[in-house]
């Protein structure tokens, strides 16, 4: 692994505070992920690839942005490995990056509707953008 | 029974149904909700990164005013309590947030988590108790076969929440049976509505919502209640197939205590 | 002053590695009182053992030193080695050089410097060692086995063959345990009840077998050879001596509302019940918690029915003290609640049903006669996928056990080919992360059940099962070989449940001071040499209780265990420890704090006269300590105020100047 490799995926793995060694790919995080068939690369790959220092596959996939943080592969890993932080980790090495902000002030006013309530836009902004 | 009250920006606007029916229902059952003074949008999604602070000291700085008043921290929008008890866990447990946070925030007491932060539905169950509230019910929803949506936050991750079972919750029905309606129980009410993916992604939403509400009608649904204003959005909005009346769990509160008109 | 040996051992390279065993000798060369130091490969050979016999001999040695492994390993090697060369074993010390040093160090010097200085701890204590005299106990010549599964059965058979006596103490009114509740058994698919029934009815008959069934153990005194333990046996309310099993009182009985334990509550019994056809003992038990005579007072039905007079609502529980020279723990496993894993919907819909409801779903003797139907509503399911791995290798921090389960891959695999055979027109599937089939004709099994039967097994995880409208339930999984998340619409779901080890083992361990790990399975005297024996002298392992077990390798474990209590009895008497503790009467003020504290009652207080400085004589009270109840713990010698409880062998002057050595 390159050192810039490498040192990114430490930085992955500290961002999302869990181990992914721990995980015995069961893929049980896949089997309840709602997500699973917008996403390129599934939850249980997450954790594999980060493992395996793949992180700027990761971090240009669309999987990052289809995650809707709802937990579900968190709370259902019989391991502890929590798939959502290293989908979170991965999003966040990239819109800490300057100008890669995935959802941008200006474009908002275009998404509004009559009933779209204010935390739409405020989880989307944190979500998406830095 | 006095609570510190965080309302949290969508019920000051879209979602203020949510708030309204809330309060005046707590004044019948003998729960004031103290609003909390100068208190600052949560940020809706919590900050799972270990090494994020900043985005975390809103909902310390509603922890520590609560303290500081001596009261327990009441939540009503499901975010708002979703974001506010992980933070309030980690000022508790997780060293390096506490550390940091109180060095920013340089408080005259430094804050180690001793808020006790509670949901509307958990005041209901524990505080008031659900037997209390059918005692209060002057207008039991007899008619009524509710089905509960649950949503992710208020449940998930159950270590951090400790809300209810996470897989096979029962205080919103206990909350359906307590004023007076038949509950409804189906699969997907612990299922993602499509949350915030639907600002860009609306069938997204779409195909989520429809699997909820498919689901809640064939297992017999008139309706749905729901305590967050972003699952009230895609279930009611991005619905288009079995679209069920969804309610927040707080109108439907009001109307069976008598007080539905008094809010509007 | 000692004349003292030194014996360094290599261990191969598992010491020398990274201590250097030459700097080592040298080094305690020095050391006051010794007269040789040496070191050698393989010291525990017969080669090693020979090396320090001559040194013995040759400079008439008063105390050695042996520093190697673990005095686990090989302290009563080299104490025999020291007798056979005519020094008293006990002048023998081990400063463990292997599992404490070199294991544990990667550096040289480090390793070497510790090892010197754990020698040197190991001489200033042989310095101040005395030689002692083993005594001797009897033994008694009868066995106890606690739980009557099929672990227990055979280990009471093997025993009572052999002319010892065996009681069995099962707390269900009959013995049998799960076996009695499974089907058929892999790999050979011979039905378990067939296998079991004999066996059962053969340790019922035993002139040398006693059963108390419907019974627990109360209280467990004494030691290995003289273990003094109290049986209460739970009233029954039916005589059983009287009792003919005739089953009219089961007919007549008009609460017949009762959730069936025999059938995992999936079918009723009646308040006065037999658990099964081929129970043993057959004797009816009254569940008092259900008739109505116990509870109203009204009814009374059974006792006018029951010829042979054998109903009694007035009988107590009963409690039997029996002496046992071994005590065999059998007590066995359970599926652990699913509570926690409700995403597969167990509490949720009754057709989501464990590996052990489905055992009894395709019995003959079961809730539904044997023809797998439904458990909502009695129709034939079409579609059934089995999960594996429910509960078993989780993290083990929040819920489910760290453990692999061990019988699950099989029994699923058994499940699923009878299924397919009895049923051709059923698909079903198995989830699986890995399927896990070590054992003799198993993976062909495994393999039959893919190749000749059509199961579909699919490596991936079920995240959840959603119950329908329909009747359905719909299977949401992964499947990692296609990369794809599925949604199958099953009839039934088959949970393979964690296996935990029974809820009495935890203060049956309490009453035995045998030790358990986390997981509440009892822990071996030694994980490959002595994997029946628990390190409570006297105590034996049998089935699960030691860890997941099939029955195969449970019945190979109840034959071991039962060879080793068999080696015990034919003794007459054992050879005691005599590193036991004694009392100062001198200093003993009477308090009682060590009486308190000792786990093996070895402790009583005697009055005695004693001659006080001004000529007068005196009655004080002071503490006794029987030699022969005393297992050398030391926790009196801890808790003694006033220092005058000692331990031969370990007594506090030794340890102090082993700690003096250590800290020069």
């Amino acid at each position: 692994m390159s050192h810039n490799k490498e040192t990114l995926r430490e930085i992955v793995i500290e961002t999302a505070g869990v181990n992914p060694r721990k995980c015995m790919k069961c893929g049980k995080c896949s089997a309840t992920c709602p997500a699973y068939d917008e996403m390129e690369y599934h939850p249980h790959q997450f954790v594999s690839m980060v493992e395996a220092g793949k992180i700027e596959e990761l971090m240009n996939s669309k999987s990052i942005w289809m995650c809707l943080s709802c937990f579900a592969c968190v709370e259902r890993c019989p391991r502890g490995v929590e798939p959502a932080s290293f989908i979170e980790a991965a999003r966040l090495a990239l819109i800490r990056q300057q100008g890669k902000n995935h959802l941008k002030a200006e474009d908002v006013p275009a998404k509004l509707n009559d009933k779209l309530p204010g935390q739409a836009i405020v989880s989307a902004f944190r979500k998406y953008s830095k | 029974m006095t609570f510190s009250y965080y309302p949290g920006c969508t019920l000051k606007a879209k979602g203020k149904d949510l708030e309204t029916y809330a309060v005046k229902s707590a004044e019948v059952l003998g729960v004031t909700m103290e609003e909390l003074e100068d208190w600052q949008c949560c940020g809706a999604v919590y900050p799972m990164a270990k090494n994020e602070i900043a985005t975390k000291l809103s909902s310390v700085r509603a922890l520590v005013a609560a303290r500081d008043k001596g009261q327990d921290l009441l939540t009503l929008c499901s975010a708002c309590h979703h974001v506010i008890k992980r933070v309030n866990n980690d000022m508790a447990n997780d060293q390096n947030v506490q550390l940091k946070a109180n060095n920013y925030m340089a408080l005259d007491v430094p804050y180690t988590g001793e808020t006790t932060v509670i949901h509307y539905l958990e005041m209901l169950r524990d505080r008031v108790g659900f037997d209390n509230l059918k005692k209060a019910v002057v207008n039991p929803l007899k008619d009524m076969k509710i089905a509960a949506y649950y949503g992710c936050l208020l449940l998930r991750p159950s270590k951090a929440m400790s809300f209810d079972d996470p897989e096979n919750p029962t205080i919103m029905e206990d909350f359906i049976k307590a004023i007076g309606a038949t509950p409804v129980v189906y699969p997907y009410r612990n299922e993602c509505c499509g949350g915030y993916v639907a600002m860009e992604n609306n069938e997204y939403a779409t195909q989520k919502c429809n699997t909820i509400c498919t689901s809640a009608t064939e297992m017999g649904a008139d309706a749905i209640i729901t305590a967050c204003p972003l699952c009230m959005y895609n279930l009611d909005a991005n619905t288009t197939e079995n679209n069920l009346p969804v309610y927040y769990f707080t109108q439907l509160l009001a109307r069976a205590l008598g007080v539905e008109e008094d809010a509007q | 002053m000692q004349r003292i040996g030194v014996f360094v051992c290599w261990c191969g390279s598992n010491i020398a590695g990274t201590v250097d065993v030459h700097k080592v000798a040298e080094a305690l060369k020095s050391e006051p009182g010794v007269v040789i130091a040496t070191q050698y490969q393989y010291m525990c050979s017969e080669a090693g053992q020979t090396l320090i016999k001559d040194a013995i001999r040759d400079h008439k040695l008063t105390g050695i030193v042996v520093c190697s492994c673990s005095p686990r390993m090989h302290e009563a090697t080299f104490r025999k080695t020291a007798a056979a060369a005519g020094l008293n074993p006990y002048m023998v010390e081990i400063a463990n050089i292997r599992e404490q040093c070199s294991w544990i160090h990667k550096d040289m010097e480090v390793g070497t410097e510790k090892a010197i200085i754990l020698g040197r701890a190991a001489i200033a204590k042989v310095h101040l060692n005395a030689p002692l005299v083993a005594g001797e106990s009897p033994v008694v010549k009868r066995a106890l086995v606690i739980g009557g599964g099929i672990a227990g059965i055979q280990t009471a058979l093997d025993i009572a063959d052999a002319g010892f006596p065996v009681d069995i103490v099962e707390t269900k009114p009959t013995i049998g345990g799960k076996m009695a509740q499974i089907d058929k058994t892999f790999p050979t698919l011979d039905c378990a009840a067939c296998i079991l029934t004999p066996k059962m009815v053969d340790a019922a008959q035993h002139d040398k077998i006693n059963i108390y069934a419907y019974s627990e153990v109360a209280e467990v005194k004494g030691f290995v050879g003289n273990f003094s333990v109290k049986i209460k046996q739970k009233a029954r309310m039916v005589d059983p001596v009287k009792c003919t099993g005739c089953g009219l009182c089961v007919e007549k009985c008009p609460m017949k509302k009762v959730p069936n334990e025999f059938n995992l509550g999936m079918d009723k019994r009646s308040a006065i019940y037999i658990p099964f056809a081929q129970a043993v003992p057959k004797v009816a038990t009254i569940d008092p918690t259900a008739c109505l005579k116990m509870k109203t007072g009204k009814c009374g039905l059974c006792a006018t029915v029951c010829e042979a007079g054998a109903i009694d609502y007035t009988q107590q529980d009963s409690f039997i003290e029996e002496k046992y020279g071994a005590i065999v723990v059998a007590t066995g496993y359970n599926p652990i609640n699913l509570d926690q894993f409700d995403e597969f919907a167990y509490n949720q819909s009754p057709d989501v049903v464990t590996s052990l409801e489905f055992e009894r779903l395709t019995n003959a003797a079961g809730p539904t006669a044997g023809t797998l139907l439904r458990p909502s509503d009695g129709k034939h399911p079409h579609t059934l996928v089995f999960v594996q791995c429910v509960g078993s290798r989780c993290d083990g921090a929040e819920k489910g056990k760290s453990y692999c389960s061990k019988i699950c891959c099989m029994y699923t695999a058994k499940h699923a080919m009878l299924c397919r055979e009895k049923y051709p027109d059923t698909e079903v599937y198995v989830f699986y992360i890995d399927v896990r089939t070590p054992g003799k004709n198993f993976d062909e099994f495994y393999r039959r059940a893919v190749e000749e039967y059509g199961v579909k097994y699919i490596k991936g995880m079920v995240g959840k099962v959603a119950p329908q409208a329909d009747g359905s339930l719909l299977v949401q999984a992964s499947d990692l070989i296609e990369g794809e998340q599925l949604k199958i619409k099953a009839d039934m779901v088959v949970l393979a449940a964690a296996i935990e080890p029974d809820q009495s083992a935890r203060p049956l361990a309490t009453m035995l001071t045998a030790s358990m790990d986390t997981n509440d399975f009892f822990t071996e005297a030694h994980p490959k040499l002595r994997p029946v024996e628990s390190p409570t002298a006297g105590v034996f392992l049998s089935g699960c209780c030691q860890g997941p077990k099939d029955i195969p390798e449970t019945v190979s474990q109840a034959s071991g265990a039962a060879a080793k209590v068999i080696g015990l009895l034919v003794k007459d008497s054992l050879t005691c420890n005599p590193c036991v503790a004694h009392s100062d009467e001198l200093m003993c003020n009477g308090c009682s704090a060590c009486e308190k504290v000792c786990p093996y009652g070895a402790i009583t207080y005697q009055d005695k006269e004693f001659r006080m400085p001004d000529r007068t004589t005196a009655i004080r009270r002071v503490a006794s300590v029987n030699p022969a109840v005393c297992q050398g713990c030391g926790a009196c010698t801890v808790a003694c105020p006033s220092g005058a409880m000692d331990l031969n062998g370990f007594s506090n002057s030794q340890i102090m100047a082993e700690v003096d050595a250590i800290c020069k």
